[in-house]
């Protein structure tokens, strides 16, 4: 999903910096507040951090006989949220953008629009569509990092589009093409990173479950459901 | 019906290495990343006429390398989530075994169940 170096023109650099950047601020605005007011969820924020770090840098096979990498997003969005998750992708981001020549500093903004805000937003929604319907709480946790992974490079698809109409075809045509290298290598990569992430999910209910109910995540009510139904 | 994550979580990933080892033996593919294929498509759509305006400000000079700094930042990743895990891990199990102590001496109870 890393739009290369200099990839991307100008105008659309500027374009997709001045939408990420308030997201990013507030998220760090936010994220200040909790570092400040809440020490004991530090650590959950940390390992939320980790994972995307982690994550995002197992280039992983897919069917299609390319490689790609998941993006680790999906938990940080679900427990505090897209606006805290945005700032914890830009820190991967950064880091990949000077260190390892992958993604860009010119194409930062994009690059934070599909996997730091695009992807957790979706993650989040899900999450919360999902927990309102009634459905199980681990399957809702599955949607939601599963979807916020495949969402980031359906959005790095649009970004390419708009960026690059086709001659003929204009955008749509476009979106097609970068979308058969994006989003079909994603899709298992993108249930692996769901069950990876619901695994993951489950350690942190067991041994913190009352973090997640101060945050909001969850009810007390379904962590006791949860108790007799899953080992 | 109890569900076991673990269980299901490994099937997958079995799946997952099943399923790259059956296309990697029956077709021919070389493996590149996805961000790479954007690049080249780039140059098709646009005939060639595209050429980036910026260039990284660092690359890592050899493949090694860059495994090298994938690798680190993996491993800072995982150091980071085990012991903060491991640090909630034997909160939990102290919190436990306090309790149950004064029940019946059990030190080795099981965390939060």
């Amino acid at each position: 999903m890393h739009i290369m170096e200099g990839f991307l023109p100008l105008q659309w650099c500027v374009f997709w910096f001045a939408l990420s950047l308030p997201v990013v601020a507030y998220g760090a605005y936010k994220m200040n507040n909790i570092m400040k007011g809440n020490r004991d969820v530090l650590p959950l924020l940390a390992v939320a951090g980790a994972f995307v770090f982690v994550l995002s840098s197992l280039k992983l096979p897919s069917v299609t006989g390319s490689c790609s990498h998941p993006t680790g997003t999906g938990m940080g969005s679900i427990i505090f949220g897209p606006w805290i998750t945005s700032v914890l992708a830009v820190i991967v981001l950064v880091y990949q953008a000077v260190f390892l020549a992958h993604g860009g500093l010119t194409t930062l903004g994009a690059n934070t629009f599909s996997m730091g805000i695009a992807g957790p937003v979706i993650g989040y929604l899900v999450y919360k569509a999902a927990t309102k319907v009634g459905l199980h709480l681990y399957l809702a946790v599955f949607l939601a990092a599963t979807l916020a992974d495949w969402a980031t490079y359906l959005v790095t698809s649009v970004q390419l589009a708009l960026a690059f109409p086709a001659a003929s075809g204009g955008v749509l045509a476009s979106f097609e093409v970068f979308a058969a290298v994006f989003a079909i290598t994603q899709v298992p990569l993108a249930m692996v990173e769901g069950m990876v992430t619901t695994l993951m999910f489950k350690y942190i209910v067991q041994l913190r479950s009352d973090v997640l109910v101060r945050m909001n995540t969850v009810s007390q009510s379904t962590i006791k459901k949860l108790r007799e139904t899953v080992a | 019906m109890k569900i076991n994550l673990e269980l299901f979580t490994s099937g997958v990933i079995v799946l997952f290495i099943a399923a790259f080892a059956y296309v990697s033996s029956t077709q021919n593919h070389k493996w590149v990343g996805a961000d790479g294929q954007a690049e080249d498509l780039i140059s098709q759509l646009t005939d060639g006429s595209y050429i980036p305006w910026f260039h990284s400000i660092y690359q890592p000079p050899s493949g090694e390398i860059e495994s090298l700094l994938f690798a680190l930042q993996a491993a800072v990743g995982s150091l980071i989530i085990g012991y903060f895990l491991g640090y909630y891990r034997a909160l939990a199990k102290m919190k436990t075994s306090d309790a149950s102590e004064e029940q019946d001496g059990e030190l080795n109870a099981r965390p939060s169940r």
